[in-house]
């Protein structure tokens, strides 16, 4: 099936538009793909009309282009009526935005959409979901334009089994300016699951990191999924909900007590070279370090810092989760120390992490960084930077990121995340280079990328 | 595939849910895998004379339709190393609900491993190792991979387990044979993806494990229900 006409249509129809209520989602999808998206869009009611001054079509037949998607948002009850008639007319695919299937017990109406959907070849994504952002071209999620935040356009595409989910991520990753190529809310997934939107990812040239909210799979599903994620090139990322085991279903064997559903889930898909996000937070840390990083590292962390205590932090963050931070050789820290500002020469520590105390200069961090990067023993650096040093000025966020750009060692960097920080911030991420606003966080980023492989 | 003897095995426990112990063994022996030699003992002189067969030490246990758990209700005594022990091991069985017989076996040595296998509802069959014995939940020391496992999964599984230098001979003590435990895992293994359709999960607990060896030293089958089997076609 080809999924490219739900990610870039130039024509849409909204079936189920209200002819009297302009909140309905049907309404909402309609005015804002008319008013802000560059995409020419029908409504449809079996009744007619006009809506906002435009001719309201009685069935999509009656359209005279052809329909590239089919925004579905009337009672559960017609859809199938509806699906026939989209297929008639031609259309490319479609978002069924209703709810009323098996999440309501309906799984018989459910069943009957996905049997008229796969007998004709014809993609659907939902029921009983927001549908798809795809920006720059449409969106389909039933919420007012100004409502939402929106994501700088990025590489991260994401799939959430709950739309509420997906619309709060987007919030997070917009705060955090990580940048986003598609968003999908898939629903009920009756025809197309996460395996199908995987494979499609795969193939997007415009997403490098395909991250995923699950609730749990389809029969066997998972098995299929992870199989497809390990051939996958770009980076994976999961968050699972639904970690504890349910009910107290009275277990027979030590396998199945062990083996417990969750258990299986994670310790299966690491082994497949997907990255978990354990939580909401390590999702979006995971993908801002993978949408700049795709190769995995072995997790050789060199960590620079202006502080000890913070070197000291993320030094037992490293080891928690199984990251190393060599000691590097007396050779290499003699040579640190001749290359460093007289001001810290005398009181720096050059061991690793790199404590280049609170009178560094802009010039000791861009040294040490991009010595780290040439060192065999490091395959990752993480800068913790503390602007309110007098010697570091907010232009050391660029002078790092050319430091990466010349070596090409991952580089992520720790800076509070206070407006009055925010060049620093920028410096970094206009070059692609991620920060995260906390030190376990830069961390974790860093785990994420050492984790992007079977372990 | 599966033989006739072992669909008929899985047949004959269909109602109970799970397979007597010597049936399992049975099972396990069919499909390559290493069992104790071992006898299902309706009679006290029977017993005593299988005893004299092998030799002591021996291990018995209660067999009974009615009891999964039998180190929960006394129905196991190992290291039984005469005819009169043995015998009052009997006798006392044979007051345990639904005793059936008792089996008799010899007593292995080695590392308790357990091997497990589980129909997971996302990924299929799934197959675990551990440290085995009874404490296996207690330090739930255990990895997992889907199967069919290949044989180079079963080194990465010893590997990924916290007790992996007792299982490569720590301090002194013989490594495990690791061809042997290979060989056992992807029996195993092939086993499970046979059974996919009839059963629920396997506990192989203990495995015992030895440098020249690794013998199933308990096993405990529990079936899928029967709607499930009914679709795979086992007759009822």
């Amino acid at each position: 099936m080809n999924l490219k006409p739900l990610f870039e249509p130039k024509t849409i129809a909204v079936i189920g538009v209200s002819l009297t209520n302009n909140l309905h989602p049907a309404n909402v999808i309609y005015s804002k793909n008319y008013l802000r998206y560059p995409v020419t869009v029908f409504p449809v009611n079996p009744r007619g009309g006009t809506l906002q001054g435009e001719r309201v079509f009685v069935n999509i037949s009656e359209i005279p282009e052809r329909v590239d998607l089919a925004v579905i948002a009337a009672r559960a009850d017609y859809v199938p009526g509806i699906l026939s008639d989209c297929i008639q007319a031609g259309a490319g695919g479609a978002v069924v935005v209703s709810g009323g299937f098996a999440e309501s017990g309906r799984q018989d109406l459910q069943d009957q959409i996905v049997a008229i959907a796969r007998e004709a070849g014809f993609p659907f994504v939902g029921p009983n979901c927001l549908g798809i952002y795809s920006p720059a071209h449409m969106d389909t999620f039933f919420l007012p334009s100004e409502r939402m935040v929106r994501p700088d356009p990025g590489n991260v595409a994401l799939v959430s089994q709950s739309g509420g989910i997906l619309v709060d991520q987007m919030i997070k990753f917009a705060e955090e300016g990580v940048g986003l190529s598609r968003a999908v809310s898939i629903g009920n997934k009756a025809l197309i699951n996460e395996l199908d939107f995987l494979n499609y990812f795969a193939q997007d040239t415009e997403t490098k990191v395909i991250a995923f909210y699950v609730e749990g799979f389809g029969k066997r599903q998972g098995r299929d999924f992870v199989l497809a994620a390990s051939l996958c090139p770009k980076p994976v990322v999961i968050l699972k909900a639904g970690k504890s085991p349910g009910g107290s279903r009275a277990v027979s064997s030590h396998t199945a007590s062990m083996a417990g559903d969750y258990e299986t889930f994670s310790t299966i898909i690491s082994q497949h070279a997907v990255v978990e996000a354990k939580n909401e937070f390590e999702l979006v840390s995971f993908c801002e370090s993978l949408s700049c990083y795709q190769q995995p590292i072995e997790g050789k962390i060199g960590i620079v810092t202006g502080s000890g205590g913070h070197g000291a932090l993320a030094v037992d963050v490293c080891s928690a989760h199984g990251l190393s931070v060599p000691t590097l050789s007396e050779h290499a820290q003699t040579e640190i120390r001749k290359n460093l500002s007289s001001s810290v020469q005398a009181i720096a520590s050059v061991a690793n992490p790199i404590d280049l105390t609170g009178s560094a200069i802009d010039n000791d961090f861009v040294f040490a960084t991009s010595y780290l990067s040439r060192r065999k023993e490091i395959d990752c650096i993480v800068v913790l930077l503390l602007p309110y040093l007098p010697g570091i000025t907010s232009d050391l966020g660029a002078r790092l990121s050319q430091v990466y750009q010349q070596e090409h060692t991952p580089l992520i960097a720790y800076v509070p995340h206070v407006e009055k920080y925010g060049m620093l911030v920028e410096g970094f991420e206009l070059s692609r280079i991620p920060v995260s606003p906390s030190i376990e966080g830069a961390v974790l980023m860093a785990e994420a990328l050492r984790r992007n492989k079977p372990c | 595939m599966l033989t006739t003897e072992v669909r008929d095995i899985i047949s004959a426990s269909k109602e109970r849910g799970w397979v007597l112990e010597p049936e399992a063994k049975r099972l396990c022996s069919l499909t390559g895998l290493t069992v104790p030699r071992f006898t299902w003992a309706t009679g006290v002189d029977e017993a005593v004379q299988f005893a004299g067969k092998i030799g002591y030490p021996v291990v018995a246990k209660v067999i009974s339709p009615q009891v999964l758990h039998k180190s929960d209700v006394g129905g196991v005594v190992v290291d039984i190393d005469s005819d009169e022990k043995l015998r009052e091991a009997f006798h006392r069985f044979s007051h345990i609900t639904g005793f059936a017989g008792m089996l008799v076996e010899e007593m292995v040595s080695g590392i308790e491993l357990i091997a497990g296998a589980k129909i997971d509802y996302q990924f299929g069959p799934v197959i675990l190792l551990g440290v085995g014995g009874t404490g296996v939940e207690i330090y739930r020391d255990v990895t997992m991979r889907m199967a069919p496992l290949k044989p180079e999964d079963a080194t990465s599984m010893v590997r990924a387990l916290k007790a992996h230098q007792l299982l490569e001979g720590y301090r002194g003590s013989e490594p495990i044979s690791m061809s042997e435990l290979t060989r056992t895992m992807v029996a195993f293994s092939d086993l499970v993806m046979d059974l996919e359709e009839l059963i629920e999960s396997i506990d192989l607990n203990p495995i015992m494990c030895s440098s020249n060896k690794c013998v199933v030293a308990d096993a405990r089958i529990m079936l899928a229900t029967e709607k499930v089997q009914h679709a795979a076609g086992i007759p009822g």
